[in-house]
């Protein structure tokens, strides 16, 4: 069977399994909608987390990156991961405790104030919908490279997927297929890793391929890289700092307590039945987002190494353009691999420098897509990368919308503006809101704005310099006070914005850099990308400065306070009406 | 089940932060230090093709990472026993 219909049935197959799922597990009521009943298996949420958690830039870049950046891309593997024990240990015991359905939800509690919900909300929304841009992107750009349809028909299939089982099912629906989706993803990530890594040092656990020895040889794999991509002049692979170590402890902090405060990711531990559940499903889902992460830095390094001797067949004889492979070929069709014959020799140099080197275009995305051609894995495991990326990109788009859709349906409507509505009109409302929010996710696809690339890194920033500090002020001190939270929320997204405007530009815009992207400009070396642990710093410095100089939060409050502290069963002493019980 | 008093309370408080204090040292120090302050230091040290410190940054860190919840999630469970919070 070609590969094109054999991609046609595997990604098919997949998309009907996530519909069926829907379904059958559409929801029923607000708490369904929300956070899928409460009533999620621990190991089984932590499945779903890890596919809300992992995106297309887990999938489909992070290796990538890695495999260009050598030991500097471990900010990504440590940052992405490491974030999961500051969640597990100092965020989502207390808020399942808390046990209501959103986090700006819990901030306007905790904070005795509408004021502070909204600021929430505010960067609620901020830092998901820069997040669900570059999901939709890769969603339009999976199906143009593998299902060789328009970028935009790409993404009409990826908006009326996520539609059908968003919209229909909420929460409920959308776990259900995050368990699926994981599946199709962590298999479609290891099976060419186990098999690269067979090809190259005969040791099937990438992991452990990593460090060992090449086939037929006594030379270390990672030796023999060191060795190879310093001849041609790059920086050693396993010892290439990215700028400073400063500022690879500013970007692994960043990236780290970004992941603690995303809401998407947050409201996943709202799922599970007992918050000793919530415990051990941030563990569960670690370890599923481990399988992936620690296969990821093999996948980079061999990837890099084949990519180098497909180069150079042999020491010092670059590849000639016309014996160049199949899937260089077809990569060059998509402008994400290009070379120029600079001095006519009729061969491509690849070299660190810029004058001689003719392999002019190696977009980093390809390194994941392209591995299974590369090393010339059967066709029905290329239909299953393209099937791994969708799923990828899908079940973390819709995390995120649902993330936005109750933001503006239960924190907007229900908890400012309209607090009368019934049960079944908030969940027409969010289901309304739902629609909503893919439909500007869709026109945000089709019409990226010009930031579109720098925007994951950025939603990180936003997330670690408002929502994550005040949660975890909000849970460990009774004395941070409403007018703190809010000025400290203000102030740390504030000054991450302004730092990465003025070195990247006003809203990415090129020109409005009125500092320039200049290294020297830079803060202590640090680059924007990584300044969200500057934004924290100074939004807990802000908030406990305020709440020093204003009056303390009322009792009430330190009641919740010493509520979610400890996971017993006693309701908490403010509006019980409202609390959704745990206990079933 | 009573609530406890407020004597308990700050100690199982207590409990919990000597805890939680005493992993994030752990988190900090295989990450930031073993990964990235004392890389070079570490690579030094060659197990199997992987140097030390290398190792540490793409592969061991992340190890650590998911024993120190399971861990802390264990110890956690133990302590709400011990403290008659547990939710049972």
């Amino acid at each position: 069977m070609d590969l094109q219909t054999l991609t046609y049935l595997v990604v098919g197959g997949s998309f009907a399994l996530y519909i069926g799922i829907a379904f059958w597990t559409r929801a029923a009521n607000t708490k369904d909608f929300y956070v899928a009943g409460g009533g999620i298996h621990p190991v089984l949420n932590g499945m779903a987390t890890a596919a809300d958690w992992m995106s297309a830039a887990s999938f489909i870049s992070m290796a990538g990156m890695i495999a260009f950046m050598g030991y500097g891309g471990s900010v990504f593997l440590m940052g992405w991961t490491g974030g999961f024990v500051l969640l597990a240990l100092l965020v989502a015991p207390y808020l399942r405790k808390y046990g209501k359905y959103t986090v700006p939800e819990f901030i306007g509690d905790r904070y005795y104030s509408n004021a502070a919900r909204a600021v929430a909300v505010v960067c609620l929304i901020l830092c998901s919908v820069t997040y669900v841009i570059g999901q939709m992107k890769g969603v339009g750009v999976a199906f143009s490279r593998f299902l060789e349809v328009e970028y935009d028909t790409g993404l009409y299939i990826g908006m009326v997927i996520v539609f059908f089982y968003a919209v229909l099912g909420g929460m409920k629906s959308i776990t259900y297929t995050q368990i699926a989706q994981y599946c199709v993803l962590i298999f479609a990530y290891t099976i060419p890793a186990i098999f690269i890594s067979l090809q190259l040092t005969g040791n099937p656990v990438p992991q452990l391929g990593l460090g060992s020895a090449l086939v037929n040889s006594d030379t270390w794999m990672l030796d023999r890289l060191d060795q190879v991509v310093t001849d041609l002049g790059f920086r050693e692979y396993t010892t290439d700092v990215r700028l400073s170590s400063l500022n690879m402890v500013a970007f692994t902090l960043s990236l780290m307590i970004g992941t603690a405060g995303l809401p998407h990711v947050i409201v996943r531990f709202f799922t599970v039945p007992k918050v000793s559940d919530a415990r051990y499903s941030a563990g569960w889902a670690l370890v599923f987002i481990a399988i992936l992460y620690t296969t990821a830095p093999a996948v980079a390094g061999m990837a890099r190494l084949n990519l180098i001797e497909t180069m150079a067949p042999e020491p010092g004889e670059n590849l000639a353009i016309a014996e160049r492979p199949q899937w260089f070929r077809n990569w060059e069709k998509t402008g994400l691999l290009g070379f120029e014959d600079k001095n006519g020799d009729g061969r491509i140099a690849y070299s660190a420098s810029d004058a001689d080197n003719e392999l002019t275009t190696v977009d980093q995305d390809i390194m994941v897509l392209a591995n299974p051609e590369i090393a010339r894995l059967p066709n029905w495991v290329i239909a299953l990368v393209a099937a791994g990326g969708l799923a990828a990109a899908l079940s973390t788009a819709a995390g995120l919308l649902l993330a936005i859709a109750s933001a503006i349906s239960h924190d907007m409507l229900k908890g400012m503006i309209y607090p009368r509505i019934s049960e079944k009109q908030e969940l027409l409302a969010s289901r309304i809101a739902m629609a909503a929010a893919i439909a500007g996710a869709g026109y945000l696809g089709l019409n990226p704005p010009g930031f579109a690339a720098g925007t994951v890194a950025l939603a990180f920033g936003l997330a670690a310099s408002s929502i994550f500090p005040a949660l975890m002020m909000g849970i460990f001190s009774q004395r941070v006070t409403r007018e703190g939270a809010i000025a400290g929320m203000v102030s740390g997204i504030g000054v991450t914005l302004f730092y990465v405007f003025q070195h990247m530009g006003i809203m990415f815009i090129p020109g409005t850099a009125f500092l320039g992207d200049t290294p020297a400009n830079w803060f202590f070396g640090i680059e924007p990308n990584a300044f969200g642990v500057v934004g924290a710093l100074v939004n807990f410095v802000v908030a406990f400065a305020v709440s020093r100089v204003t009056v303390a939060p009322p009792l009430a409050v330190r009641q919740l306070v010493d509520n979610i502290r400890a996971p017993d069963h006693a309701p908490p002493a403010h509006d019980v009406d409202l609390v959704i019980h745990d206990k079933s | 089940m009573p609530r406890l008093t407020q004597e308990r309370a700050k100690a199982y408080w207590r409990r919990n932060i000597a805890l939680v204090t005493k992993l994030l040292v752990v988190w900090f120090v295989v990450s930031y230090g073993c990964g990235i302050l004392l890389v070079e230091e570490l690579n030094a040290v060659q197990i199997g093709g992987y140097k030390l410190g290398f190792w540490f940054a793409q592969q061991g860190s992340i190890y650590v990472f998911v024993a120190l919840i399971f861990y802390y999630a264990k110890r956690m469970a133990a302590l709400d026993h011990e403290f008659g919070v547990d939710e049972e």
